[in-house]
């Protein structure tokens, strides 16, 4: 009775366990093969000889390069100004009676919207043709400065596009999470800080700060997690070819190296995604210790 | 500091979509309050007594009527500069400060001339600490104390700017019952000491009765009465204070008034000033009837209660509003359960009489109170 | 009363300051809801002006006088096949999904068996690869199966979430034991009494599992990318890279952003009718992608 009680449990796991082994488990062995297999060749599934070959390919190909200091000026501008922006609009909506639904149901919106569909709008706002300078230079103009082209344009400001639209995206959850993370405050604290004559600036400090802290530092890990994982917005503004755009990402140097124009080289891609991997690992596990007193359990 | 109340009235618009008829909370409410007294707010859940501290505190806008503290018309101050502490319900103790951080709080608010030094600001939150002994837990956070520990600390953190009055929120109601027996004497203990006129909020009547100088029950938003909790228990203005009053509570019965009798179920059970006849509800503590072989009252007895201290009389009358009628006697008195009925003389200062209609307490002269 | 100009005094002042604070609260808001709303505007704006009138405008309006709908049927001259392709991805991986994780978070919560607490763990520790590093195999299998440019090897590698089978045993940990052994005693068999009483009492995660799902299979752009070439097969997100790159033989902008509002359009209606619902589900499901 009892052996066929668990078998049956293992039935109710078959289908999981299933999926989960062939697109997951085998995939994450598989991966550190490929990236030491050297000179592999997809169409004749060969290759002559294992090795660091590939990550050393990886980290001299300046493509990579680019891609890296890309994404990690995307991280260290995006995580803080997106937390921060999404803070102060939180508490600006926890304040607030009025209007308030409307506000928050705004906001979300992007959360529902395709990334590649609004891309595509945010390109021609600030895209430069021959035929208008895009509303973005018009508005430049307006304030009395020179039109650039931030979508064939300089670097800093296709950067500049990247990092707004990323912050655009990112927001409506971190909006929710912070408003809930807000309104789940006791009203309580902040009554009895009131009745001391707290100024509205030492209870944020003293007290939403502190109570909100564990949802912050939750959407800084999460938001590190994410930005280093940026693709599809920089493929949204910029077109696929991100190389050409010097626009890379380390995710999209891997998707390069796997498929497309310049693809077919799994060994590559499987070691760019692992030194990725161990790039995010480093952050976070550098995050977690840096907050180790709060315990927060990450999921 | 005495509080004065003039005209107190809070109205809430209507919540639900469909009935937007406004809720009134206060109604009128007038009350001056003596300075460095003990007052309780009592009544049941949503009588307003809790709308009404708020009021009190500046946390709620009274939608008319003015509030006074000493000569000094606090009406439309922000409680920040009214100079009171509060004690909410759930303590609301910042979980992420200490204790000692906790009392400090408000002290690190003051600014200008007010304005303390740090070793100042630390003196008077010992001060306080010493005040409901918490001394030796000021390093702790507040989800390391009891419940008992973080009252203590939720007091001492709305003494520690002296304010000139106190108001506690059911300070009470989450603690068990040992402790609150303990912190209500606590609480009464503190009051004395500072002299800081005090009001507090509970639904507990045994608890406003036992520390109060008086007691203010509500109602739906009107006061019934004022008083001393003695005065109060013994001569209650109508009939919801008297059921509201006194564990175990009052039994109500159905009587009548004829020639200057009470009858209750066709017995003339007691003698009463009042002429003429009528239909009244006949209140009478439990402590009221006394056991007699020839005493006038009878009832159907259903058992007894032994308590240790006393003995509760449970027995049924079908005049009686309530399923059960309870008496309590002393131990001395010996009663046969065997018996099917019992039979009580009743102590006069213990019944009371109230119309049918309004419910008001009905005066020896005959008038209504 | 010298006190009681003091109170004016303060009075005064407390309520200035409370209402520049609001003036200040209102005027933040409603920029970030221009910064917002504006693409959209933008986006639907641009989609009803004319190819002729869009280009000759150096200085972009902000208005039109003539609008015309000439781009949505140019849209849905490619859009259609997207928007099917789209909504059979997005049904099938979600139905299966939901199978396959009720089944997986059912054995974790009521079943006993050897070895339970070790797959779980497993199980979780799962949670921390991220689709980057398997998507590359994922690539090579499918390509190996020979299942590009088809529905199975666009769906069958997202038809589990570890995270959602997570979710689902807490939710379902939720639920007495007592009810488990009331309708083992009514002799009703585990399948029965998971689809009878578990799964209608965790409606509302279950709910909140299949809004996130949707809105990622909606939205899901990389995996397509990889996994069709062929036009017949592309999602939403591809369709707008192909139009974008190849876009109706020209640079047909406000054909584009016809397709653009047209693909939006599904959920951001679905958003507007189950507001409460979608906001509550994702801010209790966690992290997108």
């Amino acid at each position: 009775m009892k052996k066929f009680g668990s078998l049956k449990a293992w039935l109710y796991l078959l289908p999981a366990i299933l999926f989960l082994g062939v697109f997951m488990v085998y995939p994450l062995f598989d991966v550190f093969v490929y990236s030491f297999e050297e000179g592999y060749n997809s169409a004749s599934q060969t290759y002559f000889g294992t090795g660091m070959y590939n990550y050393s390919y990886v980290l001299h190909d300046p493509y990579f390069l680019q891609a890296v200091k890309n994404t990690f000026i995307l991280v260290i501008i995006t995580v803080p100004l997106s937390t921060g922006l999404a803070l102060l609009i939180s508490v600006g909506l926890t304040a607030i009676r009025p209007l308030r639904n409307l506000f928050q149901t705004i906001y979300f919106l992007p959360y529902v919207t395709n990334t590649l569909a609004v891309g595509l709008v945010f390109m021609i706002l600030f895209k430069k043709t021959a035929y208008s300078d895009g509303l973005v230079n018009l508005l430049i103009n307006l304030f009395g400065g020179k039109s650039v082209d931030f979508i064939d344009g300089p670097y800093w400001a296709k950067m500049f596009v990247l990092c707004f639209y990323t912050v655009w995206v990112v927001l409506p959850f971190k909006i929710l999470i912070l408003t809930s993370a807000l309104s789940s405050v006791n009203q309580e604290y902040y009554n009895a800080a009131r009745v001391d004559g707290t100024s509205s600036f030492r209870i944020f400090r003293r007290i939403t700060l502190p109570m909100i802290s564990p949802m912050i530092f939750y959407l800084v890990i999460t938001g590190f997690i994410g930005a280093f994982k940026a693709y599809s917005d920089a493929v949204a503004l910029f077109g696929t070819n991100l190389n050409a755009a010097e626009m890379n990402t380390i995710v999209g140097y891997v998707y390069d190296m796997l498929y497309g124009d310049s693809g077919g080289y799994p060994s590559y891609a499987s070691a760019a995604a692992i030194i990725l991997f161990a790039i995010v690992l480093t952050i976070t596990s550098i995050n977690l210790l840096a907050n180790k007193r709060r315990q927060v359990s990450i999921l | 500091m005495k509080v004065v109340l003039q005209n107190l009235t809070k109205k809430f618009p209507g919540r639900e979509r469909k009935n937007r008829t406004e809720v009134v909370a206060v109604n009128d409410f007038s009350f001056e309050i003596p300075d460095g007294k003990l007052i309780g707010l009592l009544g049941p859940s949503g009588c307003g007594k809790s709308t009404t501290l708020n009021l009190i505190s500046g946390l709620l806008k009274p939608t008319g009527g003015r509030i006074f503290f000493g000569e000094d018309d606090v009406t439309d101050l922000p409680p920040e500069n009214r100079g009171i502490g509060l004690v909410f319900q759930n303590y609301a103790l910042y979980p992420h400060l200490t204790v000692k951080q906790n009392i400090l709080f408000p002290l690190q608010n003051l600014k200008g001339k007010d304005k303390l030094s740090k070793a100042e600001m630390l003196e008077k939150a010992k001060e306080a600490a010493r005040l409901v002994q918490i001394e030796e837990l000021m390093e702790r956070k507040p989800g390391e104390l009891s419940g008992g520990q973080q009252q203590r600390v939720a007091i001492a953190r709305a003494l520690v700017k002296m304010p000139r009055v106190l108001l506690l929120d059911e300070p009470l109601s989450n603690l068990d019952a040992r402790l609150r027996l303990q912190t209500r004497e606590e609480i009464r203990r503190i009051q004395k000491e500072t002299g800081i006129t005090t009001i507090f909020v509970t639904h507990d009547q045994e608890e406003a009765m036992s520390i109060s100088d008086m007691i203010v029950v509500m109602k739906e938003g009107i006061v019934q009465q004022i008083g001393k909790p003695q005065e109060v228990y013994d001569n209650p203005a109508n009939l919801f204070v008297a059921k509201f009053l006194g564990t175990p509570p009052i039994n109500v019965f159905n009587g009548q008034i004829r020639n200057n009798k009470l009858y209750i179920g066709g017995d003339a059970v007691l003698d009463v000033k009042i002429s003429g006849n009528r239909e009244v509800y006949a209140g009478i503590r439990p402590e009221g009837f006394l056991l007699r072989e020839d005493g006038p009252f009878m009832c159907e007895l259903s058992g007894i209660e032994v308590m240790g201290r006393d003995i509760s009389v449970l027995s049924s009358n079908k005049a009686s509003v309530n399923p059960t009628v309870r008496a309590i006697i002393g131990t001395e008195n010996n009663i046969n359960i065997e018996k099917l009925s019992a039979r009580f003389a009743l102590a006069p200062h213990k019944v009371f009489l109230f119309d049918k209609e309004t419910e008001r307490k009905i005066e020896p002269n005959g008038q209504e109170g | 009363m010298d006190t009681q100009t003091n109170y004016e005094k303060i009075e005064k002042s407390s309520r200035f300051r409370k209402k520049t604070a609001s003036v200040i609260t209102y005027t933040l808001l409603t920029f970030w809801a221009v910064m917002v709303l504006f693409p959209f505007y933008w986006m639907i704006l641009t989609s009803v002006k004319s190819y002729g009138a869009y280009n000759s405008e150096y200085i972009p309006k902000f208005f039109t006088l003539s609008p015309t709908l000439q781009n949505y049927t140019e849209a849905f001259t490619a859009v259609p096949r997207y928007f099917l392709n789209t909504t059979i991805f997005t049904l099938v991986t979600t139905a299966i999904m939901l199978v396959v994780i009720t089944l997986a978070a059912f054995a974790f919560a009521r079943l006993e068996f050897k070895g339970k607490n070790i797959v779980f763990l497993l199980f979780l520790s799962l949670m921390m690869i991220p689709n980057e590093l398997v998507i590359i195999t994922n690539f090579v299998t499918v390509t190996n199966l020979d299942m590009r440019n088809s529905f199975p090897g666009l769906i069958l590698p997202s038809v589990t979430s570890v995270f959602y089978i997570y979710l689902l045993k807490e939710n379902f940990e939720q639920i007495p034991d007592s009810l488990y052994y009331a309708a083992k005693v009514d002799g009703t068999s585990d399948f029965k009494y998971l689809l009878k009483v578990m799964v209608p009492m965790s409606k509302p995660t279950l709910i909140t599992i299949t809004i996130l799902k949707v809105i990622e299979c909606w939205n899901s752009y990389v995996w397509p990318r990889l996994i069709t070439d062929d036009a017949n097969y592309f999602l939403v997100s591809n369709g707008i890279q192909e139009i974008r790159e190849n876009g109706f033989g020209r640079e047909n902008i406000p054909a584009m952003m016809a397709a653009v509002v047209v693909i939006s359009a599904p959920l951001i209606v679905l958003f507007l009718v189950f507001r409460k619902k979608i906001m509550a589900g994702v801010s209790r499901g966690g992290t997108k992608g």
